[in-house]
């Protein structure tokens, strides 16, 4: 490992512990002769392409076909992956990543810092159509805006080869957490001339070359896909598992049988069903927290209705529901009733003191009773609104739940269940009063929250415009601590409740006990193939 | 005869044309669109998103290019969600899946079913008749995704013998061919039993009786055609309804066929493999219409076309 | 799905001369066993939907948080906490979601059924009555539209414009006029040349008025009979729909829907929140494919 470019740098250089992060298989251990590992997806996986995909479960499968400059280690900490280390020029600017000289793509060609460029400046361009363009964007990446609007030719994107094995990045404004989005799957290389060679087809079994610790022998779409360890991996030493597998299966109650059968080792636990299997299996269920948070989002605009205009109405409808009923009758995953917008486990965040999340429930009823006396409403003037939630199990659920609840402050809530593109489109109209609404965070830190509703977000269905809280979240771009700004601004949403919080998610799973080395503290369950391994019994 | 078979194909065209009109109308005028996502696109990628795929395009026109493509290349596009699939992969792949199991479905339902129908009816009132009314009168009201679960909870949980789900080998076929042929079977079954039951009462067979001919002979030789006539106007509908009903098996076993493609395409608003499954799945219920037709014809011959 | 055949026999139906046909039919109804027993069936099926309410202990929504949380423990049959039929899985009133649920079923299958027939006996009767090129090219869309997979369809229809109990009376009623269009044409045909509907037209009658005068009641037979069939599979495909989750708006529920949840949920123990609603589901098939069977024969006399 090198350490000397870091020393040599400013206070500004990502503070990485440099260990190499294969399965780190203790001496004491002796490990099971069959060394695969099958896991569960509830979907087709829509692209094995890192620029085209666009989902969690197809970054899962992508990042172990490939390898992105950092990876994440079981803590959710950075470790090298492509790239050893990094420097950060004095502004912030300018970011040069010192690649390894033994990366191996899976034909045996080495991989190179144009691999990078080439794959960015794939990402951004716009003949390549990509869904996520908008991550090059959000990492600032210099001309990335331009870039994607067709405004500027794809080479003039802010991303440079020195050499072989020096990588350049030029952003437009400093972002302190930018190493950590170097994990997306996007952001992965691609290898041009297979790209050219195969075009659309590139990325079929057999066809397909990575950079990662495996390689993919077999995707049957909607049945499964299959991986075989990549023997030209850098570290494929030091890689244990030597296949996995994974399986779709469209039912979550179907998956666990499944799996309960021996047919899987990892499968997401269906709600309600957490302390049975606790009970039961408790070397095999876990509950970690999942970086994720479930609201309902108000429609507050010029389209929403008159109703919820008024924050004491909203402030109401949030102190009417009965949180720890949902997560702890409802859900019984472990998952944390939420106050407040941000993910509790987010790294170096601290929820402000918020008056209504200390209160009793019977406490917070009696206010909500109080602010809709206050706004005109109740019993008499019975408050009437939809509230619209996409198809799942868990979201008609809490919804059902939620509408009782709500009932006895006279609030009628009709529910309103559309399928996701209906759900989506019918938000991104303002056709909506409340609507169920979840964030995952791209990365390990507030702002990937909080920047949602600011006024340029974008993501902002609600139409929650603020200047006080736009002027906060802009400041704490610049912060050498923005973790006051960042609580001022959730003071602001626990005041104005434009959106009211439900639950943080946790990610509820069981793991045969014989596998090793998933991540147990990261929120983003971040986890590649290369750290596993299985022990015998 | 021949004309009769030329005249329906001259008219499965048309059909298909107006299948096509009628299916891309719908999904056009659906709110949401291939590429609505939870974070909205900005215009631009929106905009390089839609000219990829000829959506910018008038609606006529998309439907003429598209018409147009599959008439001359028989090329029906590239699928709009699984970016680096061709429909006519996803279809390569996933059809053969559905074709096993629904054949084999087909021909177990159409084979235990008459069976059991004919010996049902050949031992009237017996304790055999009884049963097998009983239970098939039981099996046809059972929903597939009743039925579905309740199987992989014996065979795969409990039993531990048969794999619960994908599409490996014939191990894997066995499940979802239950699930998929019980319910037809079971009417198969009853329909057979009611209709050879009227047969058997008819004169030719009495006569066939009084020259003492043997009681096997009378039945396969026979009783055995005209009784299945009923059973023949039966396997149009059971056709759909096995389409239909490789949905459920679809989800449960993840078999990875066509079924769940479709169901997965009109959420998606993957138009284009929602176009190629419905095409596909409408010409063959024109094929297989006619093939009844003609079964129909060769075994009541005073049926004419 | 379930058989359709038995049009198939039903088309050989015809008015009768001579003795009333209607009491001769109503005569063997009585007598047939199978089809009393699914008669007192469906009268039992239908007052339970409609006067179940009564017994109800708890409105079909409302939550019981004594239970919540702990279904397999405590929310299942009892008559001591009044949740006869035990509870779902929010701890709502499993006995008072399967009375709604029966109602939402019957309803969805009796106006679906009225759709498919009410469609089908106008375009076949016109269709026949009138004949010629128009007779030739209705019955030659009725042929096109045969070939469309419906259910695809109505997929279709409820994902793009949402779930509405309208689309779905709608869209399940027209999954199956096409076969009764084909039925009352033909019969339709076979009435045409006889001396009262020549009487009738040479006195100057109105087409529409002799269809309706003249024709659909003497066709009242084969379409009651086909009503009555028809009816379970419309049912089914509504249980179908709820399956895939496109079924009718919580917190309403049909049949279909609560089968579909208890189904999903069956290895965790919750079994009567699959037995239950599945029970009133098979009664109320049972009920009417044995009536449907019993009046085909009834108003069919050929010796069986």
């Amino acid at each position: 490992m090198k350490f000397s470019k870091f020393l040599a740098s400013t206070a500004l250089v990502a503070g990485l512990t440099l260990q190499a992060h294969a399965a780190d298989v203790p001496d004491d251990v002796t490990l099971a002769d069959d060394q695969t590992f099958t896991f569960w997806l509830l979907d087709a996986i829509k692209s094995m392409d890192p620029q085209i995909n666009t989902d969690v479960e197809g970054s899962d499968v992508l990042r172990n076909l490939f390898e992105g400059l950092y990876n994440e280690d079981s803590d959710g900490q950075l470790v090298p992956g492509v790239a050893l280390d990094h420097i950060v020029s004095d502004d912030g600017l300018t970011y040069t990543f010192n690649l390894r000289d033994d990366a191996r793509w899976s034909n045996g060609e080495p991989v190179t810092a144009n691999d990078f460029v080439y794959s960015w400046r794939r990402l951004a361009d716009p003949a390549t159509a990509s869904e996520y363009a908008w991550y090059m964007e959000l990492m600032q990446v210099e001309n990335a805006s331009a870039v994607i609007a067709g405004d500027m030719a794809p080479d003039e994107l802010g991303v440079r080869a020195v050499d072989d094995h020096t990588f350049e990045v030029t952003i437009s404004t400093p972002l302190p957490y930018f190493p950590q989005m170097l994990v997306h799957a996007s952001t992965f290389p691609v290898l041009e001339s297979v790209v050219a060679e195969h075009g659309d087809d590139w990325t079929d079994a057999g066809t397909l070359v990575g950079n990662g610790a495996y390689t993919l022998t077999q995707h049957t779409l909607g049945e499964r896909v299959v991986m075989e360890k990549n023997d030209t991996y850098w570290d494929s030493d030091n890689t244990v598992m030597t296949e996995l597998v994974a399986l779709t299966i469209n039912d979550v109650n179907q998956g666990l049988t499944r799996y309960l059968a021996g047919e899987l080792d990892r499968v997401d636990v269906p709600a309600g069903q957490y302390p049975r299997l606790k009970a039961e299996y408790p070397a095999q269920a876990s509950s970690t927290p999942y970086n994720c948070s479930y609201i309902y989002m108000l429609n507050v605009g010029e389209k929403g209705p008159e109703a919820l205009k008024d924050a004491r109405v909203r402030q109401a409808l949030a102190y009417g529901i009965d949180r720890d009923i949902i997560v702890e009758r409802i859900l019984q995953g472990g998952q944390r009733p939420s106050y407040n917008w941000t993910h509790w486990a987010i790294a170096g965040f601290e929820r402000p003191q918020l008056e209504w999340a200390n209160m009793t429930q019977p406490e917070r009823m009696e206010r909500a009773h109080e602010l809709l006396d206050e706004a005109g409403y109740g019993p008499d003037n019975p408050l009437e609104l939809t509230l619209q939630y996409n198809t799942s199990e868990d979201h008609k659920k809490i919804a059902i739940a939620v509408s009782q609840m709500l009932k006895p402050l006279g609030v009628n809530l009709t529910l309103d269940n559309y399928e996701w593109k209906v759900h989506t489109d019918r938000m991104q109209s303002q056709d909506f009063d409340m609507a169920r609404y979840a964030w995952c965070g791209d990365y390990n830190e507030a702002s990937t929250y909080l920047d949602l509703f600011t006024s340029y977000s974008g993501h902002n269905s609600g139409e929650f415009y603020n200047v006080e809280y736009d002027r906060v979240m802009g400041e704490s771009k610049t912060a050498e601590n923005p973790l006051p700004l960042y609580q001022e601004a959730e003071e602001i949403l626990g005041e104005e409740m434009p959106i009211i919080p439900i639950y943080h998610y946790a990610n509820v799973d069981m793991v045969r006990d014989d596998i090793r080395g998933l991540p147990q503290n990261n929120v983003n369950q971040t986890w590649y193939g290369k750290d596993l391994y299985r022990v015998a019994d | 005869m021949l004309t009769y078979i030329l005249k329906r194909i001259a008219i499965a065209i048309p059909t298909l044309l107006v299948l096509i009109v009628v299916s891309y109308v719908l999904m056009y005028m659906a709110p949401g669109g291939p590429f609505t996502s939870e974070r909205e696109l900005p215009p631009q990628v929106l905009a390089n998103l839609n000219a990829k795929y000829g959506l910018d395009q008038p609606l006529w026109r998309q439907i003429a290019t598209y018409v147009w493509n599959i008439v001359t290349d028989f090329d029906f596009g590239p699928s709009f969600v699984y970016k680096d699939r061709s429909v006519n992969e996803i279809i390569a792949q996933g059809f053969p899946i559905t074709l096993t199991y629904g054949v084999l479905s087909f021909l177990l339902a159409v084979i235990v079913g008459v069976s059991l129908g004919v010996a049902a009816a050949v031992r009237h009132n017996s304790a055999l008749d009884y049963a097998a009314v009983g239970v098939s009168i039981g099996a046809q009201v059972l929903p597939n995704f009743v039925m579905a679960p309740i199987l992989v909870l014996v065979f795969t949980l409990w039993l531990g013998w048969l794999p619960g789900g994908g599409w490996q080998g014939p191990e894997y076929w066995i499940l979802p061919v239950i699930a998929l042929s019980t319910s037809f079977m079971a009417s198969i079954a009853r329909i057979t039993r009611s209709s050879m039951l009227e047969v058997l009462t008819q004169n030719h067979i009495r006569t066939a009786r009084a020259k003492g001919l043997p009681e096997r002979r009378i039945i396969l030789r026979h009783a055995l055609k005209p009784a299945m006539l009923p059973v023949i106007s039966y396997l149009g509908p059971a056709f759909v309804g096995m389409i239909t009903g490789s949905v459920v098996v679809d989800i449960y076993f993840s078999t990875g066929g066509i079924g769940k493609a479709f169901v997965d395409s009109a959420l998606n608003r993957d138009y284009a493999v929602m176009m190629g499954v419905t095409i596909l799945m409408g010409t063959l219920t024109i094929l297989f219409n006619l093939i009844v037709d003609i079964l129909y014809g060769w075994i009541d011959p005073k049926i004419r076309f | 799905m379930v058989s359709t055949t038995e049009q198939r026999t039903a088309t050989q139906v015809g008015p009768r001369k001579g003795r009333s046909p209607w009491a001769d039919a109503r005569r063997r109804f009585l007598r047939n066993k199978a089809a009393m027993g699914g008669l007192i069936l469906l009268l039992f099926v239908a007052a339970f939907a409609l006067f179940g309410d009564v017994l109800a202990q708890y409105s079909n929504e409302e939550l019981d948080y004594m239970v919540m949380g702990q279904i397999v423990e405590l929310g299942g049959p009892s008559i001591a906490s009044g949740h006869y039929f035990g509870t779902d899985d929010l701890g709502r009133d499993l006995y008072a979601r399967t009375v709604q649920g029966t109602q939402i079923s019957l309803a969805v299958g009796v106006v679906g059924a009225l759709i498919a027939v009410i469609v089908g006996t106008i375009y076949g009767a016109t269709a026949g009555y009138v004949g010629g090129r128009t007779d030739s090219i209705m019955m030659r869309l009725v042929d096109i539209f045969m070939a469309v997979p419906y259910m695809f369809v109505l997929i279709l229809l409820l994902v793009m414009y949402g779930r509405s109990i309208t689309i779905l009376f709608v869209g399940v009623g027209l999954i199956s006029w096409m076969e009764m269009a084909r039925i009352v044409r033909g019969q339709t045909l076979s009435l045409k040349g006889r001396e009262f509907i020549e009487a009738a037209q040479a006195t100057g009658v109105a087409a529409p008025v002799i269809i309706a005068r003249h024709i659909v009641p003497n066709l009242l037979g084969v379409i009651a009979v086909y009503t009555t069939l028809l009816v379970p599979l419309m049912i089914l495909t509504e249980s179908f729909i709820s399956f895939l989750g496109l079924g009718v708006q919580e917190p309403m529920t049909s049949l279909g829907a609560l089968i579909s949840e208890g189904a999903g949920t069956i290895a965790y123990g919750t079994t009567w929140q699959l037995g239950f609603p599945l029970l009133f589901f098979v009664l109320t098939l049972f009920g009417f494919f044995f009536v449907g069977d019993g009046l085909r024969d009834a108003l069919d006399p050929k010796d069986r």
